[in-house]
């Protein structure tokens, strides 16, 4: 069987760029990425595409193949939809789809436009990744959702809102030498406590910023690598995906992310390593709280005790365990549908040793991606090691 | 302008809390949930009642909406939480109390109020 390997990645400037078209971000992101490649846009045989309210925010519907149009690629392309798991689940159908023998080369994407419709109208369609009936319609954001797994974690837990400061000042630094990053800012945790509140107990810099973007790989197997001479070393070796009701309400668990965990155990699992084996993650901190969640399910922690990997060291880049180089969705930015391929990249490059942060873990050879939709009722686990 | 649909049993959900007749679903192994339900999710029982809702709940966890989005802009800052009411969990906007004096296991009463902004009706908690 084999493990696809990661031939070439693109990943746009994250941030504000409310006159740039989806389909314009997602050829940057996919043109770099067959570029780096070395591979022949001839012999893609699929897109897999991420993105989750194109409808809303650019009106533009079946973006499957506008998108591999856009890449240049004559191959059947189909957009996956999971809330912010978009892209995630877009690499799990393209590793799939490269096992299974269909294919041996295909691209694996995503992108989101947003702060063309405003921050208001943004924070409004981002929220019917939730429950409708039972949760929007009773105020729900999801600022407000995390805010209320925060309080619960911390009525559970312990904890408090200075240890998820941490967090935010742990990314905001790991973003300041990322060409990518939104947010190229350093803060303080004095900075992150005096924000404004958006959503009590979560302030302005607990939140992921409003973001343009767009990521693209290239994945082929393993043959198709060596046969064509590609500078391949790293591959996609596990992958795992899980589910939980919708609503929080529903859950037995405020504090804990089941999905996350089911999908951690698979990839786990399929790749054959277990937690303590994971050198660097990258995961879904679309709010400071998410991340001390992610962190747990992948194992890196026990529960209750990611709270205080950030405020302790332990997760940043000079820590054992350091999670989200890239600034992660914090202070990279979070363009919805792109985020799960651009962990991914970040992953491959860290590994390969082209990032910036690559430093950070010298001699790493397995990373983990946790892509999360809605409040985790969705999430995809990816594990990347260096196969060469 | 139309007449927006009704949402069937969310509706009639709602007004059944109205007339002080709140009900829930409940499977034969006796797992609870909001209707519309036609199968039970935790143990795929087909075999669903419905069952009086209790008439309190408990908080287990609410937070302050201060940026809204537009369908909620007149009523910011406001109060969203779930509360338990032992077979189900719902979610509503807390009424009749300041938002900085909502806590955990504060025991709270449901009933059908209207948001601010748009005038449609929406699932409050008033504290006991």
């Amino acid at each position: 069987m084999t493990d696809p390997r990661i031939a070439g990645a693109g990943v746009t400037q994250f941030g504000k760029h409310p006159e740039r078209t989806g389909r314009d971000l997602f050829a940057e992101a996919g043109l770099e990425a067959l570029d780096q490649s070395g591979v022949d846009p001839d012999d893609v045989e699929a897109l897999y595409y991420g993105n989750f309210m194109g409808e809303l925010a650019e009106h533009q519907g079946h973006q499957g193949p506008l998108m591999a149009e856009a890449i240049g690629v004559d191959a059947p392309a189909t957009r996956l939809e999971a809330a912010c798991a978009s892209a995630g689940a877009a690499v799990r159908e393209a590793v799939k789809t490269l096992r299974n023998g269909e294919a041996d080369v295909v691209v694996v994407g995503g992108a989101e436009r947003m702060t063309n419709i405003g921050t208001a109208v943004a924070t409004d369609a981002l929220a019917i990744a939730a429950d409708d009936l039972f949760e929007v319609r009773a105020g729900m954001t999801f600022p407000g959702a995390y805010a209320l797994m925060a309080r619960a974690y911390f009525e559970e837990y312990g904890g408090s809102h200075e240890d998820l400061a941490h967090v935010a000042v742990k990314n905001h630094e790991h973003a300041l030498v990322n060409e990518h990053a939104q947010i190229q800012k350093e803060i303080s945790v004095e900075d992150a406590l005096e924000a404004p509140t958006i959503a009590a107990p979560l302030g302005l810099y607990d939140s992921c910023p409003i973001t343009d973007g767009a990521a693209a790989a290239v994945l082929t197997t393993d043959e198709y690598a060596e046969e064509h001479g590609l500078d391949a070393p790293v591959a996609i070796s596990g992958t795992g995906q899980g589910g939980d009701n919708l609503a929080l309400q529903d859950r037995p668990h405020l504090a804990r992310t089941p999905a996350a965990d089911k999908a951690a155990h698979e990839a786990y699992a399929d790749a054959g390593i277990e937690a303590d084996d994971v050198d660097v993650a990258e995961v879904h901190d679309c709010f400071t709280i998410a991340e001390v969640l992610a962190i747990e399910s992948l194992g890196l922690f026990e529960s209750g005790e990611g709270i205080h990997a950030a405020t302790e060291g332990t997760t940043t880049r000079h820590g054992e365990m350091p999670v989200n180089l890239s600034g992660g969705l914090k202070a990279k930015g979070h363009p919805v549908g792109a985020t799960g391929v651009a962990q991914l990249a970040t992953i491959a490059w860290v590994l390969d040793g082209s990032h910036p942060r690559a430093d950070a873990v010298p001699d790493g050879t397995v990373g983990v991606a946790h892509n999360a939709g809605g409040t985790v009722a969705s999430t995809t686990v990816h594990v990347l090691e260096v196969k060469e | 302008m139309t007449e927006t649909p009704r949402n069937g049993e969310y509706d009639d959900w709602l007004d059944s809390i109205e007339d002080g007749e709140g009900y829930y679903v409940e499977c034969d192994e006796g797992h609870g949930w909001l209707p519309p339900r036609r199968v039970c999710p935790d143990c795929g029982s087909r075999e669903l009642h419905d069952e009086p809702l209790p008439d309190s709940g408990e908080i287990v966890t609410h937070t302050t909406i201060t940026v809204a989005t537009p369908q909620f802009e007149d009523d910011a800052p406001y109060v969203t939480a779930i509360a338990d009411f032992g077979p189900v969990s719902i979610t509503g906007l807390v009424r009749g109390v300041d938002p900085e004096d909502v806590s955990m296991a504060d025991v709270v009463g449901i009933e059908v109020g209207e948001r601010e902004t748009t005038g449609e009706r929406a699932v409050v908690f008033r504290p006991r």
